[in-house]
């Protein structure tokens, strides 16, 4: 057995390996997700410590892609190509697939003529998610997870329930306008949906920062009711969603006394929360957590699983209690959550 | 249990006053009898029940989860109770009514315990076994004190906040009888005998502005370094409470005993051993004990020093100026070498004043105290009547040694500081440190320790000798257990100087220069 998983690890090792520069495949000569500028790039989603600019071709979703374009604008590599379909790139076929992280976000499976395959999932997500597709679980020899919650402490509760305590606040308080931190892709406008869900239906207002993402997942197809910008001096609404670092500017001082909230898996640590001041924290992830990753490395099955960042050390250590191979990859580049 | 969890957690998240009250307020109105009340007592530290261990706790939880995983988790997160709540794998999602868990925990023998806290830790969800878990430690910390529980409570109805203050030490929880007088019953009166009244508190002052003040208009006191205690003897009950309201009698027999009197005096809790006063270090050692030993109150005697008089004999002096409180005072003969008076101090002008300040004849002494001549006994820290005005700080340049990542609020950051002054050539440990910090420092010292380690060893980083900090502290007293053969008081980082070169920090041969 010990034997037979080196084997596939060298195997494995020549088709995909970790590089500083990210994860680089061999065969095909292109890196996925990776930290510095190189000739052919493969990006799982647009977050911007896996999609960075300057690559000579990308290749991604076309969400990805079209999110990339708002971002960096619209040079932002040489080429582009949207990946539809099983594709060849050089000695291996590559296929993209839903992983639930954010709208466009995707798993990328590399399938050499011979060898083991290769699933990379990014970020990923198991949580129903009303901006975008679901994960799909692709059956494959080596699994590359994140392990961002990868701590049996993390078991993120109902977004929905998370979503009825801001509510609560907003009953008991109706006289403070609530200010919901949101990483500006993804979380806002799911935070945002999640809102409309639970019965929310006043105008929300969102930070200058979010308008274009906003507007993007609205042609897009997501439902996101009717959004003011919250720039006026005097914001007519009382729920306000903006990004993490707006809290820090002079934007948050045309509200009086408000209630300040963030939305994220690391919330579920109470320390984590009183660091940033957060008066009112909400348990809501776009990543996998304890009970979703072991779960899905259960469901794959796969003969090794890669951990790429994030408390790989747990991960770790229930692999070996499961007897399932596991190694870090140790990519550094890589945020908890981006900003 | 599910609405007492989501009280907490509103609570504890919540830093303003007013919005803390309201959400209390809020609860108190909803959540039915008893449990109001269990929830009341557990939030202001009334609630006596028999704590559960941490060990207790370890031990349920490597029954149930891997030793390392639950190890890395519990590094994470940085304290026990919640490591537990979120780590217990159950899919339990029950309401429990407070009142069963009070009972659960007040009822259940010691042999019995562990798996009956097992058992309601499998039924609940993870919100709830972490209040469930806070509520069998003992350790709330959500920064309620008993005084805001009362105003919440005034708020709910007729009785106001002193009204609240005279029955609150003669009632027990849930406090039936006194929800039942907010709802429009009879006050409880059989509780008010030897009640706690509000104690007047002051604000701290400097030179420069006192100078705006008429030196004649004010006493002045030795700021002595004990406990502020609220002595009171009332038919035949006697109780010692704290500033804060708290009753410490249990843990001062030997004081409660020679308070021969009947009234209601304000002075500070010393020990003090032929005439003369011992270190706040040596009271300490009496606190927070449900009993005290008889080796205990024969090695460390306690006494009172009075410096005010709130009820004499009947009569209610707090209206009238302090200098006829002190007369009054100053007339008894307590009977007992336990209790005295404070002395005045006698000085003309501030510069006097100052100039005794800078030399007390005791150091036990922390500073001084000026207070009104003419000024009534107002519960609460009134701006103006009262100052005190402490004993400057004293200050080395230390060098930055070791660093540990902190617990409970600073958990992941490494905030826990080892300092060092040179000896020779090299550094020598002399204190630690782990307040005295903005989140934005923090986060700065959190990066140099990362980039600056040189070992570790487990949780401790050894460091490249490269940062100076300047640590207060308020004494340094010679010791034998520390290899520097110094231990300062109460250190603090009060500047970060990120600007001088190691070399210029402080020697040990200064420190010691210091000891009293």
């Amino acid at each position: 057995m010990a034997l037979e998983s080196h084997m596939l690890s060298m195997r494995a090792d020549q088709i995909l390996h970790p590089t500083p520069q990210g994860l680089y495949c061999l065969p095909g000569d292109f890196y996925i997700d990776p930290m510095q500028p190189v000739a052919r790039a493969l990006i799982t989603h647009a977050h911007g410590d896996h999609a960075r600019s300057g690559h000579g071709a990308v290749m991604a979703t076309r969400e990805t892609i079209e999110i990339m374009a708002i971002r960096y604008g619209a040079d932002f590599a040489g080429e582009t190509q949207v990946a539809d379909g099983p594709l060849r790139i050089g000695d291996v076929e590559v296929c993209f697939h839903p992983a639930g992280h954010i709208l466009g976000s995707a798993q990328i499976a590399v399938t050499p003529s011979t060898g083991p395959k290769i699933v990379v999932s990014g970020d990923y997500c198991r949580r129903p998610n009303p901006v975008c597709a679901p994960f799909q679980p692709v059956p494959c020899d080596i699994f590359v997870t994140e392990a961002t919650f990868g701590l049996p402490v993390f078991r993120h509760p109902d977004p929905l329930d998370e979503m009825a305590r801001l509510l609560a606040s907003m009953a008991e308080f109706p006289d403070r306008p609530h200010l919901i931190g949101a990483y500006a892709l993804g979380k806002a406008q799911r935070l945002i949906a999640l809102a409309r869900q639970a019965g929310h239906e006043a105008p929300i207002a969102i930070h200058g920062a979010l308008q274009r993402l906003c507007d993007y997942h609205v042609a897009q197809g997501v439902e996101l009711g009717t959004l003011i910008p919250a720039t006026a001096a005097d914001v007519a609404a009382q729920l306000v969603i903006a990004p993490p670092s707006a809290f820090a500017s002079p934007w948050v001082q045309r509200f009086r006394d408000p209630v300040i909230g963030f939305a994220s898996g690391w919330m579920q640590v109470r320390a984590r929360a009183r660091q940033r001041g957060v008066e009112l924290p909400l348990v809501i992830s776009d990543h996998v957590d304890w009970p979703q990753v072991t779960a899905t490395i259960r469901e794959l099955a796969p003969q090794e699983v890669w951990i790429t960042h994030g408390a790989e050390d747990g991960l770790i250590r229930w692999c070996e209690l499961a007897q399932i191979p596991a190694r870090p990859l140790h990519l550094v580049g890589y945020e908890d959550e981006p900003e | 249990m599910r609405a007492f969890a989501q009280l907490l957690e509103r609570l504890a998240f919540t830093p303003a006053r007013n919005a803390k009250l309201l959400i209390l307020r809020h609860y108190l109105d909803k959540t039915p009898d008893p449990d109001r009340g269990w929830a009341l007592a557990a939030l202001t530290g009334d609630l006596k029940l028999r704590a559960v261990t941490p060990t207790l706790l370890r031990g349920l939880v490597a029954e149930r989860v891997d030793q390392q995983l639950f190890a890395l988790s519990y590094d994470f997160v940085g304290d026990l109770a919640e490591t537990i709540a979120l780590i217990w794998d159950s899919e339990g999602d029950d309401d429990m009514p407070l009142r069963e868990a009070v009972d659960l925990l007040a009822m259940t023998g010691k042999a019995a315990l562990p798996a009956a806290i097992a058992a309601v830790l499998d039924r609940l969800g993870p919100s709830e076994r972490l209040a469930f878990l806070k509520l069998a430690t003992g350790n709330m910390r959500v920064g309620l004190s008993a005084r805001m529980a009362r105003m919440a409570l005034a708020q709910m109805g007729a009785p106001d906040v002193p009204d609240l203050e005279e029955i609150w030490h003669g009632i027990a929880p849930p406090y039936p009888e006194m929800f039942g007088w907010i709802q429009g019953g009879p006050r409880p009166d059989s509780a008010a005998k030897a009640p706690f009244r509000p104690v007047m508190l002051s604000t701290a002052v400097d030179l420069e502005q006192l100078r705006a003040l008429d030196p004649a208009d004010y006493l002045g006191e030795w700021k002595w370094d004990g406990i502020r205690v609220q002595a009171v003897s009332d038919g035949g009950v006697r109780r010692l409470y704290s500033r804060t309201g708290e009753d410490i009698s249990a843990a001062f027999p030997d004081v409660i005993a020679a308070m021969n009197f009947d009234g209601a005096a304000d002075g500070e809790l010393l020990v003090r051993r032929d005439g003369a006063v011992a270190t706040f270090n040596e009271l300490q050692q009496r606190l927070n004990r449900k009993t005290v030993t008889r080796t205990m109150l024969a090695s460390h005697p306690a006494g009172l020093r009075l410096y005010d008089l709130l009820i004499w004999q009947g009569d209610d002096l707090r209206d009238r100026p302090l200098a006829e409180r002190r007369a009054v005072l100053e007339t008894v003969d307590f009977g007992s070498d336990r209790i005295d008076v404070s002395t005045l101090l006698d000085f003309d002008g501030w510069d006097d004043l100052a100039a005794l300040r800078a030399n007390p004849p005791d150091a036990v002494i922390e500073g001084v105290m000026i207070k009104r001549r003419d000024s009534a006994y107002l519960g609460g820290r009134p701006r103006g009547p009262w100052f005190k005005w402490k004993r400057d700080p004293m200050n080395v340049d230390a060098v930055m040694m070791y660093a540990q990542r902190g617990h409970g609020k600073r958990s992941g950051f490494y905030s826990d500081f080892t300092f060092g002054l040179w000896d020779g050539e090299g550094l020598v440990p002399v204190g630690k440190a782990y307040f005295g910090f903005t989140d934005e420092e923090l986060r700065a010292l959190d990066r140099f320790v990362r980039q600056n380690t040189t070992e570790r060893f487990g949780p401790v980083r050894a460091l490249a000798p490269k940062l100076v900090l300047e640590v207060a502290f308020e004494g340094v007293n010679a010791s034998t257990r520390h290899k520097s053969g110094v231990a300062m008081r109460f250190p603090r980082i009060s500047r970060i100087r990120w600007d001088k070169p190691v070399a210029e920090a402080d020697r040990l041969e200064t420190l010691k220069a210091m000891i009293a």
